[in-house]
């Protein structure tokens, strides 16, 4: 208020007197108070969540130096899951992990492709919005109905084309199950259970996060270009090859890898479908197999603070995993996003 | 149009648009009058019209292309006929500056003798086909949807030149050919009759599924096949690619339609017992009828437990959203890394976290507030990253018009920010809450499961929908499996519920805009 009423005095004056130095006003008026409230409460819940989230990262890096103190690098190698002996080893589960997300990307990622390609080109125009919707519907649907899918619906039919592929693709050493497939009555339940079933239950899961990634991404594609392949003559899939795909490249890859990365983390369906087995195998159609989220689910509640601590460590181990395949899309997404809108 | 556009250029100086017009017109009448070597350079107009009007043009009538251009030629050279000192306006507007500069040097190369005196024309048009562009960078939004308006307006105009009077009706551009539709049906029905003979009666293979899967690819061969008989390799490659991107969007939407229907098909036995949604399980044995004890023990659990887990998730979420794009500073971009690093983190390791730290350390009983706790570690990173993406895309125009009327941070927040991106938050919220409920992981290790209903999350174990779905299941008793599916139902109709309130508020945001 003071510097308000001291100005007049200065233009009122016009005849050099000698006066004190004039000092520039402070225009800042400073924040006023609820301003402050505000900056405090909203910075003290960011650090909040800061510190809360670090510390569960931090907790569960801790949580695994005694494991790899008592168990060393053998607890990467060794493949099985005895407590009662003390041995204790991630290499089957991992593997496993692995393979289960290897079956799920394997069917999801060219059903993803075509679903976000059908929407985003080949849809008439009054579907889009209501594809889109169910898309996104198929994504909030709960991972226990999927595995109540996989189960009961899936299982008994994916059972025979497990029995198919093995009696008649038996020679590629993916596709081997340890019996004999022209048996008379054949081992349906050497089918059952399988990293084969849990995939395609896995697959449903994560397809559409995959696919509304990708749909975003086409869906940005620049109608100049698309308008110019058309104009030249090029027919509706050499414009997707020659616009779309190239332009949705970023798109593919990083919606693919986000849902790698949930495939690897999916527990419930995968609990109910496996049947558990700690041998590191490549037969995904045959039954038995774990991972590491089926491997905590199931071994939590008998587990010693030791084991505890040892679940954990493969907890930590399934969570850097993903985290990095997750950045990875994050970063190739938003390359692509950026160079879209240039 | 010309004057203006050539005003906002900076070559406007040394190009007086006056003086220049009539060569600009003469050269567009010579065009007219020797059709012949312009033709080319009008082949872009004419093949402009059905594209822009209609993405999916029908390529395989491309032999229609020539009487199309024959048809389309005329109104474009009589525009300068009846309204001459507009013409080049009318002619470039539909042009992009790498057509116009086409046809600007079509128009010499042909005619030899002309070149010389045609040289200023050129100098003329290449500024101008700049400014053209330019102003059509205006309306070419509109331009694009309204494709279809040239017929009307040159229909008139051509009126003249045809000696027949009869109305001129557009040409049907989309649409598919006899040979479209016989190859595809017959593709399917052949592939049907060749399979079942080979797969059925030749070979033993057994299988539904299979049969299916094997029907598809045979379907795709011979559709392809039967295209290549009468069409180029392109047009084989579209239909066959296009027919097998339905049928992987086909599958999907089997794969969605089966998932929900069997679910409730399968859940239909429990749900027509009211008693299903009014008792709980407590004293009934697993085997008991279906008309004895209920869910409501897990309906409650659920509720309450998503309940506290949103009760703190959505103020640490949303602020943790306004303190990263409001407050922002050094620590944001910390934050906001370590938040999307933690929707990372696997909901078996959410649980396993809140297992160790609260039940086997703290030594807190298996509780709902214990659960709570595990779906809150989940839920919060969604939320906030949600609420995120949210107020990042929020237009930045309203928060400084807020701050530049003199509005302090904090009112800018609270009355421009959240009202603005409420819906936006809303679904955030709802997107968080229908991946909390479903998640089965986390309260499988945390709650417990009681039989009986308990409203008290401090005490006693407290069951779920998931969880129940779960352990019904694993029971193997038919009748209890009967009761998961019931449940199960249950949990999918709340998620869609939740699902259409979300679909809701993301389009009324569209129409309070």
């Amino acid at each position: 208020m003071t510097a308000l009423m001291d100005p007049p005095s200065t233009p009122s004056a016009p005849e050099p007197t000698p006066r004190v130095e004039d000092v520039p006003r402070s225009i800042d008026p400073g924040l006023p108070r609820s301003d402050k409230v505000f900056f405090g409460v909203s910075r003290a819940i960011g650090y909040s969540v800061f510190v809360l989230m670090g510390a569960i990262g931090l907790f569960l890096g801790l949580q695994s130096i005694p494991t790899f103190k008592r168990y060393g690098l053998g607890f990467l190698t060794e493949s099985q899951w005895q407590p009662e002996k003390d041995i204790l080893g991630i290499s089957a589960v991992l593997v496993g992990t692995f393979t289960v997300a290897l079956v799920a990307m394997v069917i999801a990622f060219p059903l993803a492709l075509a679903t976000a390609l059908y929407i985003s080109e080949y849809a008439p125009a009054k579907f889009k919005s209501f594809l889109v919707s169910m898309v996104d519907l198929m994504a909030a649907i709960p991972s226990i109905v999927w595995g109540l899918w996989g189960f009961f619906l899936l299982q008994p039919k994916a059972i025979h084309v497990a029995h198919w592929l093995h009696t008649h693709m038996g020679w590629v050493p993916f596709f081997n199950v340890d019996t004999d497939p022209n048996a008379a009555p054949w081992a349906q339940s050497r089918y059952a259970a399988s990293a084969f079933i849990a995939g395609i239950a896995v697959s449903m899961m994560v397809l559409p996060m995959a696919a509304a990634v990708m749909r975003q991404v086409f869906s940005q594609a620049p109608i100049g270009e698309r308008e110019a392949a058309l104009g030249l003559g090029s027919t509706k899939w050499g414009m997707i090859r020659a616009v779309v795909l190239p332009f949705g490249a970023g798109g593919i890859i990083g919606g693919t890898m986000l849902s790698l990365g949930r495939a690897l983390g999916e527990t419930i369906a995968v609990v109910l479908i496996i049947s558990p087995a700690f041998d590191i195998k490549f037969k995904p159609l045959e039954i038995g197999t774990s991972t590491i989220s089926a491997l905590i689910a199931g071994r939590f509640g008998e587990a010693t603070s030791a084991q505890l601590s040892a679940l954990l460590t493969a907890g930590f181990v399934l969570f850097i995993i993903t985290l990095i395949i997750n950045t990875l899309a994050a970063m190739i997404v938003a390359r692509s996003r950026s160079g879209a809108q240039e | 149009m010309i004057d203006r556009a050539g005003a906002d250029t900076p070559l406007a100086p040394s190009w007086e648009p006056a003086p220049y017009e009539p060569p600009t017109v003469v050269w567009d009448e010579s065009a007219s009058v020797d059709a012949a070597p312009i033709e080319p350079a009008y082949v872009p107009v004419a093949v402009d019209y059905p594209v822009s009007s209609d993405l999916s043009y029908d390529e395989s009538s491309s032999g229609r292309h020539a009487a199309e251009q024959a048809g389309y030629e005329a109104p474009v050279t009589t525009i300068p006929a009846t309204e001459p000192e507009h013409a080049p306006s009318h002619t470039a507007s539909s042009m992009t500056m790498a057509e116009a500069v086409v046809a600007a040097e079509a128009t010499i190369a042909p005619a030899d003798p002309f070149a010389t005196m045609e040289i200023p024309a050129v100098a003329v048009a290449a500024p101008a086909a700049v400014s053209f562009t330019k102003a059509a960078q205006v309306p070419a939004t509109t331009v694009t949807p309204s494709g279809s308006t040239p017929p009307p307006t040159a229909s008139p105009e051509v009126k003249p030149m045809r000696a027949s009077s009869e109305p001129d009706v557009p040409r049907p551009i989309g649409g598919k050919t006899l040979d479209d539709h016989a190859s595809f049906w017959g593709s399917l029905l052949g592939s049907f009759g060749l399979l079942w003979v080979i797969y059925t009666q030749l070979l033993p293979f057994t299988g539904r599924v299979g049969f299916v899967i094997l029907w598809l690819i045979t379907f795709l061969l011979m559709y392809a096949g039967v295209s290549a008989m009468g069409n180029p390799s392109q047009v084989v490659l579209d239909r066959t690619v296009a027919a097998a991107i339905r049928a992987g969007a086909m599958i999907v939407g089997l794969a969605l339609a089966s998932a929900v229907f069997f679910t409730f098909w399968k859940g239909i036995d429990a749900l027509v017992h009211v008693n299903f949604f009014t008792q709980d399980m407590a004293g009934v044995r697993p085997t008991a009828p279906l008309d004895q004890g209920g869910i409501i023990h897990a309906i409650a659990g659920s509720l309450i437990e998503i309940g506290i887990a949103v009760l703190f998730a959505l103020p640490l979420g949303v602020g943790t959203a306004v303190f990263m794009n409001e407050v922002g500073g050094p620590t944001a971009r910390a934050v906001r890394t370590v938040v999307e690093a933690m929707t990372a983190l696997p909901s078996i390791v959410a649980g396993l976290f809140v297992y160790t730290v609260l039940i086997v350390t703290l030594g807190v009983s298996r509780t709902g507030i214990a659960a709570a706790c595990a779906i809150f570690v989940m839920i919060l990173p969604i939320i906030a990253r949600a609420s995120d993406v949210v107020l990042r895309v929020m237009p930045g125009g309203l928060r400084e018009a807020s701050l530049a009327l003199g509005a302090s941070k904090w009112q800018t927040v609270r009355m421009v920010v959240l009202p603005t991106v409420r819906p936006g938050l809303a679904t955030a919220l709802i997107l968080g809450i229908a991946r909390g409920v479903g998640e089965t992981s986390p309260v499988l290790l945390t709650s417990g499961a009681s039989s009986y209903l308990n409203l008290n999350p401090f005490s006693e174990p407290m069951n779920s929908l998931p969880l129940f779905v779960f352990s019904s299941v694993r029971s193997g008793e038919p009748l209890f499996i009967a009761r998961g599916f019931g449940a199960a139902s249950v949990l999918l109709a709340l998620v869609l519920v939740l699902f259409v309130i979300t679909r809701r508020l993301a389009r009324t945001k569209v129409g309070n805009r």
